[in-house]
């Protein structure tokens, strides 16, 4: 057992590493500020291919695996969460789907202009009326002709709205099944189009720079031809995309928890209290010590999972528990960071605060920490 | 037309440079080596140059030489992922050190076993800073030298650059083969892909020793070097700064201080 990285996966998480810290975070104050989307940090991103990470160069991607892509985000959270959560969105919930269940001609179509980050795609599950109970969406697809007339709305979806966006995956019912839960089906939404309306940006308390829009569906048509793979899929599609998502979750929630740490030992190294550096009381140092430490547990867990991923092994637990357990950490080092920073801490431009106002959200996404618990115990056998 | 950069591991520009107190060379081993910025531009240039070439129809390719401990191989290999096709490693314990002297005759013998036209470097590494290095591998090849270039365009048999000068600068042709050394303001280099990381494992990269590059030991090394460094001390701790306080005269006390350091 080994659990350093290949050559290859080191040398990609240093280049993004360098990335990150000469590209990203010099604007992500300014981005925090203005809620503007990063463009020009996404032009850049794209043209190092880190849009294409995971899949083969047959469909303009890269050749790398998922862990690949997790390094990449953990690097681009350690300089800005709203960065990578742009990338993970955009290849981890709106290009995977196209790779693992889209047709032939919709890879091609899809995948080469997703892949080098020129067009964006998003992925729409959750509904005003709730994210949780995803398998049961009011969002409507009706097969018209060869058309499908698709009216609904969708909450909080990422990448659904900038200026690249160009394709939108919906989660419809289709139907009913003979058991009586309801069909559902993954319907690629090429955008712009008539009947489909990303609305205003939320106002959101962290992720400023992410694009996060509800969506309106009303009777917006696409071909019949559009469906995500074979209908009445929807289910199983969304819940294996969400399995791979948590572990690229885990990989952001690190990449947080370790920015709070790096920020903190170089804050308490030079800020002095009573005539000495506030790093050498031990109450301020053993809590650094403990930041690290999450920091790393959680790293091994997303690590391990990835590896079980790659080796075609099950990791559904593994992706839960670490998802659960690093997004938990990220909010404990945001929050310990902002104390070893005092008032400082409390102030927008500091990059701690930004933390923690971006950790929170980790605990909700990609299925909130209780569903986490819920999968980890069912796995256990538990009736839950 | 074949172009060889010539690239160095130095310690990482983030880390705090010390040097070994045994033999006063810059402590290598105890920190994190990267490939010395300027290094980065000339590698993009030679890129650019090729890739420019190719569009047109032309050949050749882009060697990365660099002299330096096994440790180098890392910033070979991101030499060879941003896209230079392959490489040489001259390493040999005998080359520990040497000086700019020294190390100019090495890298010129190394070039001899390169096919090449025109040989690429940052005008300056982030350790040494001597900004030497290119005059003299000039001179050990009886090549033109280009040095301090922001733009660099090649013709037929001949290498132009806008030569980075104080006020401005100078435009400068040679005939190839040439030396070019170049500054950061050339270029914007190229984060490696993935794609290209993955690609640099399967690129040659060739070892050299002394004896392979046909290297008199006497001529590097300690004994091979013409300077000497007898004795080093830590920078002094930062002096607090001086406060002028503004009573309506902060300008002139500002103006007087410039000019006594000399700024103005
Ligand atoms: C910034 C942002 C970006 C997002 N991006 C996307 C996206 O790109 N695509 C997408 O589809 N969605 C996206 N989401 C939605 C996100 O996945 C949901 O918010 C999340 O799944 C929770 O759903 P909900 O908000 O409807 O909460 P609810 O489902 O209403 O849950 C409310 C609370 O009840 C708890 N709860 C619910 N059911 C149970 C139960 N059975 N047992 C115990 N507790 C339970 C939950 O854990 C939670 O604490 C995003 C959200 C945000 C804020």
């Amino acid at each position: 057992m080994d659990f350093r990285l290949s050559d290859e996966h080191e040398a990609l998480r240093k280049t993004v590493e360098e990335f990150a810290r000469e590209v990203v975070a010099p604007v992500a104050e300014h981005h925090d500020r203005t809620e503007e989307f990063p463009y020009d940090v996404v032009r850049q991103m794209g043209e190092m291919g880190l849009f294409g990470l995971p899949f083969p160069e047959d469909y303009g991607g890269m050749g790398g695996d998922f862990l690949a892509l997790c390094l990449a985000i953990e690097e681009l959270a350690r300089a800005d969460s709203s960065v990578a959560i742009t990338l993970e969105g955009a290849v981890g919930l709106g290009s995977m789907p196209i790779y693992r269940f889209g047709s032939e001609q919709q890879k091609r179509e899809w995948l080469p202009q997703l892949c080098r980050g020129e067009a964006l795609a998003a992925f729409g599950l959750t509904e005003p009326g709730g994210g949780t109970d995803a398998g049961n969406p009011r969002t409507r697809a009706v097969l018209d002709g060869d058309e499908w007339v698709i009216n609904g709305s969708k909450a909080f979806i990422t990448n659904a709205g900038t200026d690249l966006t160009r394709l939108v995956t919906v989660l419809c019912r289709t139907g009913e099944r003979a058991d009586g839960r309801p069909e559902l089906t993954s319907v690629l939404v090429p955008v712009p189009r008539e009947g489909f309306r990303a609305s205003r940006k939320y106002s959101k308390v962290g992720w400023h720079a992410s694009d996060t829009r509800e969506l309106v569906l009303e009777d917006c048509r696409v071909p019949a031809e559009s469906v995500l793979g074979d209908r009445g899929r929807g289910y199983a599609q969304f819940l294996s995309t969400l399995d791979e998502g948590r572990v690229a979750i885990s990989a952001l929630a690190v990449g947080l928890a370790q920015a709070c740490v790096d920020e903190s030992v170089r804050y308490s190294r030079e800020r002095e209290a009573f005539g000495a550096p506030i790093g050498s009381y031990q109450g301020v140092a053993f809590r650094i010590a403990d930041m690290q430490l999450r920091t790393h547990v959680a790293r091994l867990a997303y690590y391990d999972a990835a590896a079980r991923m790659a080796a075609g092994a099950p990791f559904k637990r593994e992706a839960a528990m670490a998802k659960l357990y690093s997004s938990t950490i990220a909010v404990d080092n945001a929050r310990d960071a902002t104390q070893v920073f005092g008032g400082y801490g409390f102030m927008n431009e500091y990059p701690v605060a930004r933390h923690w106002r971006d950790a929170k959200i980790l605990e909700i996404g990609e299925g909130t920490s209780e569903v986490q618990r819920l999968l980890i115990a069912r796995s256990l056998g538990l009736p839950v | 037309m074949n172009i060889v950069v010539c690239v160095k591991q130095v310690p990482d520009t983030w880390a705090e440079k010390k040097l070994s107190p045994d033999d006063k060379t810059v402590d290598r081993v105890g920190v994190d080596g990267v490939m010395n910025e300027l290094d980065e531009y000339a590698v993009e240039e030679a890129l650019r140059i090729k890739e420019a070439l190719s569009a047109q129809g032309g050949g050749g390719e882009v060697t990365v030489l660099t002299m330096g401990p096994d440790k180098s191989v890392e910033t070979i290999r991101k030499a060879l992922s941003m896209g230079a096709d392959k490489a040489v490693h001259l390493v040999d314990p005998a080359l520990h050190g040497s000086d700019a002297l020294a190390t100019s005759y090495a890298l010129s013998k190394a070039l001899g076993t390169i096919e090449h036209d025109l040989v690429i470097l940052g005008v300056e590494s982030t350790d040494a800073r001597m900004s030497v290095l290119p005059a003299m591998l000039a001179e050990r090849l009886g090549a033109s030298q280009l040095t301090f270039a922001r733009k660099v365009e090649v013709g037929t048999g001949t290498v132009k650059i806008e030569r980075q000068t104080d006020s401005g600068y100078d435009v400068v042709e040679a005939p190839i083969p040439a030396v070019v050394s170049v500054v950061e303001k050339i270029n914007e280099p190229r984060y490696p892909s993935f794609k290209g990381i993955m690609a640099a494992k399967k690129k040659p990269l060739t070892t050299l020793t002394l004896a392979d590059a046909g290297i008199e030991a006497d001529n590097v090394g300690f004994a091979g070097s013409g300077t000497e460094v007898t004795d080093f001390a830590a920078r002094p701790p930062k002096q607090a700064g001086q406060i002028v306080k503004d009573e309506g005269d902060g300008g002139s006390k500002l103006a007087d201080f410039l000019a006594q350091q000399k700024f103005i």
